[in-house]
């Protein structure tokens, strides 16, 4: 997950509400078989963004506070920021170009 | 160009894999996801033979994937957006470029079925889940609905009594079509109210699942049942898109083919999931995976 930023209850705000560029979390905790399928194409995106869109990702198991916020009860969950406000939700275990199709649009 | 092409990385397309290194044919595994396919959602196998006291879905396909990959297999994160198939040629279109090939195995899997009804897809994500393994969780001491009668929904049923204070079985039938086991589960699990012979109607909520809509399908009578969570195990759809219109398929989209695992097209096979057949089982799907390399192979000899 090098390319993948690593978010917290603590660090949200600074690093997605904040940030400069637009961002994608992707919400997942090590229980959930589908977040692991998600995981290597979530990664392969933080590379091809690299520096254009923040790609983040959470535990949900670890952090219960941000997810409780934007109302949670599915993982994975993918949400795209523009601007700090919540420009998509992507619910469930969708293919690259699922995904990439929205994410372009948050450019 | 490649020997073999296979398509989908879960169980079917892993044996597939291990049995075509093992040939030694020049061979692409293909998955747009990471491997698994369905397995992992599964919280816990227990009818997959060799493992006495069941394995997690995660292990066994991890293992499997491990297997095929000490042979030599290579799986590649690619997503295939289309196939040109005539009887000579065979190329596989992905977003990394094309692949040539002489043969390939279409082992894409099936994904959930959806309900279609009012409110589901807008409250997808806000209280409506198609995995009990994954979502179970976030419903603690809540009350929801399990929705089917075969094993995946009894299973997810007894899965989801973890965490919710009740889960509410409905069946659109007087009887489930599950495994006798499950069945005896299920009827001995307190949390479990089964809702016979009724169909859902229409789910509600605004933020949230707040409730859904109920049909009796013998006596009409109508009803709203409140409840935070709704689990839809109604059974599964092939991913068949790059079949579609290729490849003959059966009358609800499975790929059909004969006992070689060959489909209506010359070099092109069908194993697992998407497959028209009886039983789509783990233990199922490996069969056809490891008959279909066979067949492939056979088929690239003459070719």
């Amino acid at each position: 997950m090098a390319d993948v930023l690593n978010v917290t209850d603590g660090t949200f705000d600074d690093e997605i509400i904040n940030s400069d560029i637009p961002a994608m979390v992707d919400f997942w905790a090590e229980w959930c078989g589908p977040c692991k399928m998600v995981g290597p194409v979530v990664e392969e995106l933080a590379q091809d963004y690299k520096g254009r869109i923040k790609i983040a990702s959470m535990d949900v198991d670890q952090n219960r506070q941000t997810p409780g916020k934007f109302g949670i009860r599915n993982i994975p969950t993918l949400i795209l920021f523009k601007g700090g406000e919540v420009a998509q939700t992507i619910v469930g275990a969708h293919p690259k170009s699922h995904i990439e199709e929205e994410l372009k649009k948050l450019l | 160009m490649e020997d073999l092409v296979i398509i989908g990385a879960g169980p079917a397309g892993l044996t597939a894999g291990l049995y075509a290194a093992r040939a030694r044919l020049k061979t692409v595994l293909l998955e747009r996801l990471a491997p698994g396919g369905q397995v992992l959602s599964t919280d816990w196998v227990e009818n997959y033979p060799g493992f006495p006291d069941g394995v997690s879905g995660f292990e066994l396909v991890d293992r499997m994937k491990r297997q095929a990959e000490k042979f030599g297999i290579v799986i590649q994160s690619q997503e295939v957006s289309s196939l040109e198939l005539t009887p000579d040629k065979k190329i596989v279109v992905t977003d990394k470029g094309n692949l040539e090939t002489k043969a390939l195995i279409l082992a894409c899997g099936a994904g959930y079925r959806k309900l279609g009804i009012e409110g589901e897809d807008f409250l997808t994500g806000k209280g409506v889940s198609y995995c009990g393994t994954c979502d179970g969780p976030f419903y603690r001491d809540l009350e929801v609905v399990a929705i089917g009668g075969g094993d995946t929904a009894l299973e997810e049923a007894l899965f989801l009594t973890r965490f919710a204070s009740k889960v509410h079985l409905i069946h659109r039938r007087d009887e489930l079509r599950a495994v006798k086991l499950l069945q005896d589960r299920v009827m001995a699990q307190e949390k479990i109210n089964i809702i016979w012979d009724t169909i859902p109607t229409r789910i509600v909520g605004e933020n949230g699942v707040d409730g859904i809509g109920l049909k009796n399908v013998k006596t009409g009578e109508e009803s709203l049942l409140p409840v935070q969570g709704v689990f839809v195990f109604i059974g599964v759809i092939p991913n068949n898109q790059l079949a579609k219109g290729l490849l003959e398929l059966d009358d609800r989209g499975f790929v059909v083919t004969n006992d070689y695992m060959e489909t209506s097209l010359k070099g092109v096979f069908a194993a697992g999931d998407i497959r028209s057949k009886l039983l789509w089982q783990i233990s199922t799907a490996v069969g056809e995976g490891a008959t279909a390399a066979f067949a492939a192979e056979k088929y690239i000899e003459g070719f």
